[in-house]
């Protein structure tokens, strides 16, 4: 497997926010592969710059000089729709919030993305459904459910497509510690089923632990 | 504001009307009687013809004045004014003959004082005099007869009315010098003659039932076209029956600065006038009465020494305020004195 | 505790400018159609009333129906001690609508008659020589000069009336020695003799009062009202929407402020002053925009109240303190309405409840079945009034009640059809737009109901004018069949005029008098027995032979409001000045507010035999009219402005029917107007809370550009869903106006015609109003940066 194979790849990313006082740089040449079936955990102090990371490894922002690439891909080389494309069908996101869509139930949003990307399996919905205990909650609304619910329908619905790259921020931010444990063994056992990397960005190093591999962001710098 | 009076002060039919807050003196009268025929120095009045209307003056009236007493010695009061009103010196008929009629009808009991008026259009017929067989008239209001001196007067308002039938033997009285009647200094002057001697029976009908009256009557007639100077605000104006059936006339024309203006006529009991020169005559208010909105002076000190008259004259009912359009005070008087006797006061310029 | 709370809730506004900008231009809105209606009823009810104190409010006065005094009767009358004061009236020429001449006598007039106060002030101009004609300045305005005597603006004066002596007037209107009645002085002497024995055919009667005008044109007034109402509900659609925004966002504060220890009690009474302020401010800013409204309206209703009832009504507005005070009244009452759920909310909300602040755009199925219950109750009220009611106001009951139940039960079928779209949507994208346009349904069924009734409204009145046009038009072209219309100016040129003709053209006498019919005013005309009656007159129902019967003087006929207001059909009799006559038949007689009967020339002298017979149509080949129009006017000696051709005499009706609809027209525009706001200011509110809702999508693969397309496709398909919806309540509408409130307001029914054209215009306008309301939030939607959809995962919200 070649570098430009990897899932995920940045080089020398650099990434710099206008603030109040000037500019803030936020990342500063930052590089990391990540390879299919691997598992990073990303940690570092609330303004390290590991949100914008992983904003950046979903294409939802673009570097200011070095590359992202996404299954070979350079982001900053597309276009929106581009990038948009790459969203859908090369990656899934697990976000603190849940940012599951409020109009569609658990089972379409689940299938949601899935279906975007052109690959529903409804077996494998279905089966994502059961393993992670949405079975009995699949016609019900993101709304009525709990948090834990929701985070779980989250990660269904990243994974319903087989994406080769799983991006989580905080994943059990809004967890209780018990109910996070249990959602994140959930996550990394369906991620190592589906043979996708995982970027895991926590602040939590009891989290960190259970990643294959560590990376700590301090001052938009690697360590 | 009510419409009438607007149009009587602009033209000045009533003399002396204007109050003395009003610069224009008597609202107009002092204005240049353009096309307007003026009275001049030693008329020659005839009869019947004169009795009738002279519309090329601006302003001419028929006033009746009468102190009437019924059967238990009450005394009464009638007023009955017919004023002709000119906008231009001419005559006609339709609706646009310039000439406008004013009708007064005032009835002073001891206690109570009535009034009435009417305005109507010359040319169409609700308004006019004819001088024989004499007619003059407004609305229902009407003072006929053969001639003048026989008539009936009548006149209703909407709480009284009366009907009194006037006669007299003796001659018209000619005022001023022989008629040509002075009314200021500067030489203003009306053509004026009057009938002092009717003897009148009568009806009054009041609130309370009709009342059947004897007593005398006044007739007053005068016409002209600038009777009056600017200066001058209004006038007090007597007409009296002295002992021995003598009857005299006096009148003082009030003016805003200098001396007041005050002449008359005494006249004998024959008709036979004797006219007053200014200074012969003293009038002094010795007590007013509030009524109409101003101090209206209800007894009267009048002096005339070279006649030893030296009398006070009292209202009989001090209320007999005209609330017509153009208001003033006009009412039946005794007096006593040197003299004894009744009359008839008008006061005008005091609202 | 109180300075500081409240700066904590104003601090809202201060972040949230836009929001408070739609509430204050909302609240603004809906107070200046109302204001600015309310200010064109009451200037035309002050004109009636100055129109009936013209001469001093006279309490009685003396007529001689069908014909009119002399100055002798006059004369007679006054001798007699009768305290009458002569008048004559007619009609003089101006721009923009005759005006109504009153001959009056200053020096008899009753007290309290304004032009005479002013006239006795110039009595020899006014009086003598060319006289003057009195008016108050617009109205002298539109008289100009070349009246035939001067025309004297003066302040003050009756609007829409003309005032000269009456000797003027009888020589201005070539009447004269002629008197049309006689006002009597509120103070009578009593015990004179009966009127009517020193004066022949004088009836006494009470002459007609502000209230009489007020009742003719009442429809019309409350036309004006219903559409002033129906903008200020519209309006406050937008309000409700702001306020309840607003206060939802605001739960956090509240919940916080009670938290720290501010009773609920002074929370509410805060947020009362608040919306006191706002409703004050708004308020002052909504007068002021009816203040122009009305001021722009005027003079086309003025022109309306003139021409079809005759009224004196000028198109200058005066600015009453009265409707000032109602102006802020409707604001503070409106905001109150407006805001009443949302404070109930407030008052009972719950210390520990979870801020979401989104429950606001989710509607329950719970509102949505109350919605529909609502919706129930007032259609059964609509029912009950159409089907019981009687009178105008039950028909405009019937119409509010079945507006609102339309828009009630607006969201339950938009949410139907949505779900129906949603069962067939197979694509993803698709299943979740029909979704989600769903869950947006309760935050944009506000303004959607608003557009509903706004369109409705449109499709409604825009039907009834329709068809009363068509309908108006037709029944001119049958009407009017007369080449030509002459009014001689006395009998003895109508006699030349005849002999003149000598039968080579036929001459149909329109004569008429003002007579009471059914001891109501209305007017009797001869009708000659000609073929142009009998082929072209609208009759809508009649008897056999119905001509012949009138023909020979055993029978009338009748218009249609008579018909309707008497409940009077062919058969029954008809009580007419001189005797009842057989009803023979019932014509339409559109845009005629009186009773109108039609005899024969016969009967007609008869009974009246002191009317003016001057009026002529003339039946003549169109190809010759001109040559006998010439023929008459230099022959016969008739004045050319004495002759009317028919296609003139129909252009001037034209005016009159489109003036008429003009102010419904502009109305029906403002109204549209104020619905296109409430969608655009929905959506800009909905736009902020919309990015969660968003974001996600934008996470999981789709372009902002897509987003916004989807978005202005959502607004628009609400849009035409919403129009579509709107096609049958407006429909519904139309026949409620043509078949209800026609025959309730005017007498007549019209029938309905329907104009597919303009529904699709107006389909297509509301689906371009939607469009360019979703516009803006759809492009900044597009062009918005990255990180303000970052936002949405990183904020807590």
């Amino acid at each position: 497997m070649t570098e430009t194979d990897l899932p995920l790849a940045l080089e020398s990313v650099t990434k710099t926010f206008a603030g109040p006082d000037g500019p803030l740089p936020v990342l500063s040449g930052v590089s990391l592969a990540l390879g299919a079936g691997e598992t990073l955990a990303l940690t570092g102090e609330s303004g390290s710059g590991k949100s914008t990371l992983l904003h950046l490894a979903a294409g939802l922002e673009t570097p200011d000089s070095g590359a992202v690439l996404i299954d070979g891909a350079d982001i900053a080389a597309l276009d929106d729709a581009g990038r948009a494309a790459i969203r859908r069908e090369r990656l899934a996101i697990v976000f603190q919030q849940f940012n599951l869509i409020p109009s569609l139930d658990v089972a379409a949003n689940v299938a949601f993305q899935a279906r975007l990307a052109g690959r529903h399996d409804p077996d494998w919905t279905a089966r994502l459904l059961e393993r992670l205990g949405l079975a009995d909650q699949a016609r019900k609304y993101p709304e009525v459910l709990s948090g834990g619910q929701q985070q779980r329908v989250a990660i269904a619905r990243a994974l319903a497509p087989r994406p080769g790259l799983v991006l989580a921020d905080e994943p059990t931010g809004n967890l209780d510690e018990d109910t996070g444990d249990r959602v994140l063994d959930l996550m990394l056992e369906l991620v190592a089923e589906a043979n996708a990397a995982l970027l895991l960005v926590t602040h939590s190093s009891r989290l960190a632990e259970r990643a294959g591999a560590r990376a700590h962001l301090s001052h938009g710098v690697l360590a | 504001m009510n419409a009438k009076p607007v149009l009587f002060l602009a033209l000045g039919v009533v003399m002396a009307l204007s109050g003395p807050a009003r610069p224009q003196g008597f609202a107009g009268l002092g204005q240049n009687a353009d096309g307007f025929a003026l009275p001049a120095p030693d008329p020659v009045f005839r009869f019947p013809e004169d009795h009738g209307s002279h519309p090329d003056f601006r302003i001419e009236w028929w006033y009746l004045t009468a102190n009437l007493w019924d059967a238990e010695g009450r005394a009464y009061g009638a007023q009955w004014t017919l004023f002709r009103n000119a906008l231009a010196p001419e005559g006609g008929t339709g609706w646009d003959t310039p000439q406008i009629w004013m009708g007064h009808a005032g009835l002073t009991t001891e206690t109570d004082h009535y009034a009435a008026e009417r305005f109507a259009r010359g040319g169409i017929g609700t308004a006019g005099v004819v001088a024989e067989p004499f007619e003059a008239w407004i609305d229902d209001w009407q003072m006929t007869g053969p001639w003048l001196s026989d008539i009936t007067v009548t006149a209703r308002g909407a709480d009284f009315a009366y009907r009194l039938d006037a006669r007299s033997t003796r001659p018209f009285v000619p005022q001023g010098a022989g008629g040509y009647s002075v009314k200021s200094p500067d030489g203003q002057a009306s053509y004026y003659y009057s009938q002092p001697f009717y003897e009148v029976t009568g009806t009054l009908t009041l609130p309370q039932g009709e009342v059947a009256v004897t007593g005398t009557a006044w007739l007053d007639r005068e016409w002209s076209s600038q009777p009056l100077s600017e200066d001058q605000t209004g006038w007090d104006w007597f007409a009296l029956t002295l002992p021995g059936d003598e009857k005299l006339m006096a009148f003082r024309v009030r003016r805003e600065a200098g001396a007041d203006y005050i002449v008359g006529t005494w006249i004998a009991a024959d008709g036979t006038p004797s006219p007053f020169d200014p200074g012969d005559i003293a009038a002094t208010p010795l007590a007013t009465t509030d009524v109409g909105g101003g101090a209206v002076p209800t007894t009267w000190r009048l002096e005339i020494p070279a006649r030893n008259l030296d009398i006070t004259v009292a209202a009989v009912n001090a209320r007999a305020w005209m609330d017509t359009s153009i208001s003033y005070w006009e009412g039946p008087v005794t007096f006593e004195g040197s003299h004894a006797g009744y009359g008839y006061l008008e006061m005008t310029g005091y609202e | 505790m109180i300075g500081a709370s409240l700066g904590a809730l104003v601090s809202h506004w201060r972040r949230q400018p836009g929001q408070f900008a739609t509430l204050i231009l909302g609240l603004a809105l809906a107070t200046a159609l109302w204001t600015g209606v309310q200010a064109i009823n009451a200037e035309a009810r002050s004109s009636y009333a100055a129109a009936a104190n013209a001469l001093g409010g006279s309490a009685e006065e003396f007529v001689r129906p069908g014909g009119a005094f002399t100055t002798e009767d006059f004369v007679t009358l006054r001798r007699a001690g009768w305290r009458v004061s002569p008048v004559l009236e007619g009609w003089l020429p101006a721009e923009r609508g005759r005006v109504r001449l009153i001959g009056l006598d200053p020096l008899t007039a009753p007290p309290g008659t304004g032009a005479a106060d002013v006239a006795i002030e110039t009595p020899l101009e006014f009086l003598t020589g060319a006289g003057q004609i009195l008016a108050a300045p617009p109205t002298a305005a539109r008289l100009g000069s070349g009246q035939g005597a001067p025309v004297v603006a003066v302040d003050g004066l009756a609007p829409g009336l003309a005032f000269a002596d009456i000797g003027i007037a009888g020589r201005l209107l070539g009447r004269s020695g002629e008197i049309d009645r006689m006002v009597l002085h509120p103070e009578q002497v009593t015990g004179l003799a009966k009127p009517s024995g020193l004066v022949s055919g004088l009836e006494r009667q009470r002459p007609a009062t502000a209230e009489d005008l007020a009742r003719l044109t009442d429809s019309f007034h409350l036309n004006l009202t219903a559409f002033g109402f129906l903008s200020f509900a519209v309006a406050l659609f937008i309000v409700h929407g702001a306020i309840g925004l607003a206060f939802e966002q605001r739960r956090v504060v509240f919940r916080t402020l009670r938290t720290l220890g501010l009773p609920v009690r002074l929370l509410v009474i805060l947020l009362l002053l608040e919306l006191l302020a706002i409703a004050v401010v708004a308020g002052g800013l909504g007068v002021g925009l009816g203040y122009l409204i009305a001021a722009a309206l005027l003079p086309d209703v003025a022109a309306t109240l003139r021409g079809l009832y005759g009224a004196t009504v000028e198109g200058t507005l005066t600015i009453a303190p009265l409707w000032w005070g109602l102006g802020f009244a409707i604001a503070i009452l409106g905001t109150g309405v407006a805001a009443a759920g949302a404070l109930w909310k407030v008052a009972r909300l719950p210390l520990l409840a979870p801020a979401r602040p989104r429950a606001w755009a989710r509607g329950s199925a719970t509102t949505m079945r109350a919605q529909l219950a609502s919706s129930a109750v007032l259609g059964a009220a609509a029912l009950v009034a159409g089907l019981t009611g009687g009178g105008l106001v039950a028909g405009f009951v019937l119409l509010g009640a079945l507006l609102l139940a339309a828009a009630l039960a607006l969201p339950a079928i938009l949410a139907g059809v949505l779900s129906l779209g949603a069962r067939f949507a197979r694509r993803p994208l698709a299943e979740w737009f029909w979704a989600d346009t769903r869950q947006q349904l309760p935050g944009l069924s506000l303004a959607l109901m608003a557009l509903l009734l706004a369109l409705s409204a449109n499709i409604g009145v825009g039907t009834m004018v329709s068809s009363f046009r068509l309908t108006f038009l037709g029944w001119l072209d049958q009407r009017l069949a007369a080449e030509l219309y002459v009014s001689a100016e006395d009998a003895r040129q109508a006699a030349a005029l005849l002999d003149h003709l000598d039968g080579r053209v036929t001459a149909l006498p329109i004569w008429g008098v003002d007579a009471d019919i059914e001891g109501a005013p209305g007017e009797v005309y001869s009708v000659a027995d000609h073929t142009t009656y009998r082929e072209t007159w609208p009759l809508l129902s009649a008897l056999p032979g119905g001509w012949d019967r009138v023909a020979a003087g055993e029978a009338a006929m009748i218009n249609e409001q008579l018909a309707r207001r008497e409940g009077l059909v062919p058969g029954d009799e008809v009580a007419l000045p001189g005797g009842a006559l057989t009803i023979a038949g019932v014509y339409s007689d559109y845009g005629n507010p009186l009773a109108q009967a039609l005899v024969s020339p016969a009967t007609f002298v008869v009974r009246f035999p002191d009317a003016d017979r001057t009026d002529f149509g003339l039946r003549v080949a169109p190809e010759d009219a001109d040559a006998l129009r010439r023929a008459l006017t230099e022959e016969v000696g008739i004045d050319p402005g004495r002759i009317v051709d028919q296609e003139a005499l129909k252009a001037v009706s034209r005016q009159v029917f489109e003036r008429t609809f003009a102010v419904t027209g502009a109305l029906n525009v403002l109204t549209l107007a104020v619905a296109g706001f409430a969608i655009l200011t929905s959506l800009l509110t909905l736009a902020n809370m919309r990015l969660p809702g968003l974001a996600p999508v934008w996470a999981l693969g789709l372009t902002r550009a897509r987003l916004a397309g989807v978005e202005l496709l959502r607004a628009v398909l609400l849009a035409a869903l919403t129009a579509l919806a709107a096609l049958p309540v407006g429909l519904l509408l139309a026949w409620v106006l043509l078949a209800v409130i026609n025959v309730e307001a005017f007498g007549w029914r019209l029938p309905m015609h329907l104009f597919p054209g303009q529904w699709a215009a107006l389909f297509a306008l509301s689906l371009l109003a939607a469009a360019l309301a979703a516009l803006w939030p759809a492009r900044r939607l597009a062009r918005r940066p990255a990180a303000d959809l970052i936002k949405v995962f990183a904020h807590e919200r």
